[in-house]
């Protein structure tokens, strides 16, 4: 059991007007792990992510990061912490080449000129660090990379300044087979690397293939938050879709993710 | 000579570590087939309409002619120059060419009619090019009017301006020599000669010092030949320019000696180089790349999205005014008509033609110069054939109608093949 988590929510409230997106809601992620967030389309994931993320403020709540509180109130204060989010549509220019799309908005200068070895150097040790083979020249324009390549640079991309806590937003939902396995692997060394990895996904096989813990989301609640190896796949698809699946969930559960503290700890007994 | 002139300054390293000029020919051919034509239409276009200009009407291969190209593509090419940075960002500006006219009257009045000094009449008519390039970049960028409209009001709007500065219709001559120099008067063949060596020998420099930087720091580098072909192919192209415009140009040099650069092809050197430099050197040239691309990418990356629009249309509107001097200087006076009926199509013509996109992210500065020699070519070549005005037009307009072709036609190719 790794000692402290990285990043630990606790009673977080969002709502648009008079719509509650997130009630009362707890995560905690947990540094070389890998902790997968699920819920059904409209269950609050997205926006859950954009609260890390300082896009949307929260209504109340508090975050604790590397065991200090903090207030995250703009994307800048994210990037500042550490906390990176590669999203679905990945955010990458075309007409850019994989260096250009990875320094984008931070490049490295020297005096006025762009200081274009040193960013090549970079990314280059970047994508050997994460074992990346799969492109053949970093100059090449991002259009004429395939859909895992591409999600290959754009989490290459947050992981490039040093951050701690990478949040994957679906990021297999487009990929073939093939590329699926590469993309997984990639986010296993992530957290193998020591990062604390969120990764947002509907696929059950990629979950349990990949994750360390399971959240699960359901109507804007954490119903649940548990390690992978004490949940089966059944289970995880009742939570997902009712909220409750035997001593976990809503009733059951909802009481021991109020404590924010370790949920997952509580639960092994029950499931069994 | 085609494919070392038109292979891009960074292009694609190689697959292998050390790439071989055939392999590098080899990706510059990949590219082309799959829609990356980047300038060979602009160069294909430039040597077919010489030739056949040259084979009917051989009174335009002269030193005289070669040296009216200059001056007759180079208000438009100015134009087009700034008219990138629009088109970069897939927004468009109608108005460059009545700007360009509002920037020149403005230049005729302070000079002419208040007698200011010439530097004061150029400061005055750049800063209203950047006055106007301001309004319209902030009505497209928070105000969020299409660009097509608002300078669409701008190509109306400068119209009514120009005359009413001209006080309906009159036109001023302008007498100030320096400007009148910029298009009338030459550069000495000797320091024609030193300019050439200035830039071939800077080129040069720029080239093998990024050449050894990358292969120390173990980066894959172009090789060495194609750098060095390069370089030659610029010395070469460039020698022969500077050759024919130091011929004797005059019929009898003994009453007025005619020979030399026109003083505007240094100048416009000068914005080509400050150009290509702001564009592929600077942080803020690459985010203007990363607007055009993807405007919601370059917001997340933390890029001001509505300051580099707004910048673009201020660069757009000031070259507009350069080109308005331009066009003073030549006419060596301004009417109601300077930068109007279709000065503003000759432009968007000339960087569509070299091979800047209309679609947004992709083009560079030498588009404008290339796109502005094939559109000198065929203004020149069509005066000496004796076509009437309507002719003209027409041909004109079909021209640039193949160019956007060619440009939608290369976007579709590079989207089935996934290159761009």
């Amino acid at each position: 059991m790794s000692a402290t988590p990285l990043l630990e929510l606790r009673g977080i409230d969002k709502s648009f007007g008079p719509v509650q997106v997130l009630r009362d809601v707890a995560l905690t992620a947990y540094p070389g792990e890998v902790t997968a967030l699920v819920g059904d389309n409209g269950a609050g994931k997205s926006t859950l992510v954009k609260c890390i993320s300082g896009i949307y403020p929260t209504d109340s709540g508090e975050f604790v990061f590397a065991g200090t509180p903090v207030s995250i109130t703009s994307p800048r204060d994210a990037a500042a912490l550490g906390i990176e989010v590669v999203y679905q549509d990945l955010a990458l220019c075309d007409n850019l080449d994989i260096v250009q799309n990875m320094f984008l908005g931070r490049e490295k200068r020297s005096g006025l000129v762009l200081d274009e070895p040193t960013m090549e150097q970079m990314a280059a040790e970047t994508l050997a660090g994460l074992s990346v083979r799969t492109v053949k020249s970093l100059r090449q324009h991002v259009s004429s990379l395939s859909g895992g390549q591409r999600q290959t640079v754009a989490i290459a991309k947050a992981v490039l300044w040093n951050s701690k806590l990478v949040i994957l937003d679906e990021p297999t939902a487009a990929l073939g087979v093939a590329q699926t396995a590469q993309v997984l692997e990639l986010v296993r060394r992530l957290a193998d690397n020591g990062l604390a990895v969120v990764l947002i996904s509907h696929n059950m096989n990629d979950v349990f293939a990949v994750s360390d813990r399971i959240a699960a989301l359901y109507l804007g609640q954490m119903v649940a938050q548990v390690k992978t190896t004490d949940i089966t796949h059944a289970q995880v698809v009742e939570l997902i879709t009712a909220g409750r699946s035997g001593a976990l969930g809503l009733g059951a559960g909802k009481g021991q993710t109020d404590n924010g503290g370790e949920p997952a700890a509580s639960t092994p007994g029950a499931v069994r | 000579m085609t494919t070392t002139t038109t292979v891009r300054k960074d292009g694609p390293a190689g697959v292998t570590p050390a790439p071989t000029v055939g392999s590098h020919v080899r990706n510059y051919l990949g590219r082309v087939r799959g829609g990356d034509l980047g300038s060979l239409p602009a160069v294909t276009g430039l040597v077919v309409l010489c030739v056949v200009f040259a084979i009917v009407r051989p009174v335009f291969f002269s030193a005289a002619n070669f040296a009216n190209l200059f001056t007759q593509g180079a208000a438009v090419t100015a134009i087009a120059m700034g008219l990138i940075f629009v088109l970069l960002l897939g927004e468009i500006d109608l108005s460059a060419g009545f700007a360009s006219g509002v920037c020149a009257a403005i230049l005729a009045n302070v000079a002419t009619v208040l007698g200011y000094p010439w530097y004061v009449a150029v400061a005055a008519a750049l800063a209203t090019g950047m006055v106007i390039g301001l309004t319209l970049g902030v009505l497209v960028a928070k105000v969020g009017i299409p660009s097509f409209v608002v300078t669409l009001a701008g190509f109306l709007a400068f119209q009514g301006v120009v005359l009413l500065l001209m006080e309906e219709g009159t036109n001023i001559s302008i007498r100030d020599e320096t400007i009148i120099a910029i298009e009338n008067r030459w550069v000495s063949p000797l320091l024609g000669w030193v300019l050439f060596a200035v830039a071939v020998g800077g080129y040069a420099a720029v080239q093998l010092l990024r050449h050894r930087n990358r292969t120390s720091r173990g980066l894959v580098t172009d090789p060495i030949l194609v750098v060095f072909g390069r370089i030659a192919a610029l010395a070469v192209i460039l020698g022969i320019a500077v050759y024919v415009l130091n011929q004797e140009r005059s019929i009898n040099p003994l009453i007025s000696s005619n020979k030399g650069m026109p003083i505007v092809v240094p100048i416009l050197a000068v914005l080509l180089v400050l150009w290509t430099f702001v564009l592929s050197r600077t942080a803020y040239g690459r985010h203007l790349y990363a607007v055009g691309g993807n405007r919601e990418a370059a917001r997340r990356a933390g890029i001001n999205v509505d300051k580099i629009r707004i910048s673009a249309f201020v660069i757009c509107s000031a070259m507009a005014a350069v080109g308005g001097i331009i066009a003073a200087s030549r006419d060596r006076s301004v009417d109601p008509n300077t930068g109007g009926s279709n000065v503003l199509l000759y432009a968007v013509g000339a960087a569509v033609i070299g091979g800047t996109s209309l679609f947004g992210g992709k083009g560079r500065v030498i588009d404008a110069v290339l796109g502005g020699a094939v559109v000198a070519v065929i203004i020149n070549g069509m005066g000496l054939m004796g076509y009437s005005s309507g002719v003209k037009y027409v041909l004109t307009g079909l021209v640039l109608l193949l160019a956007a072709g060619v440009d939608a036609l290369s976007r579709r190719r590079s989207a089935s093949t996934g290159t761009r």
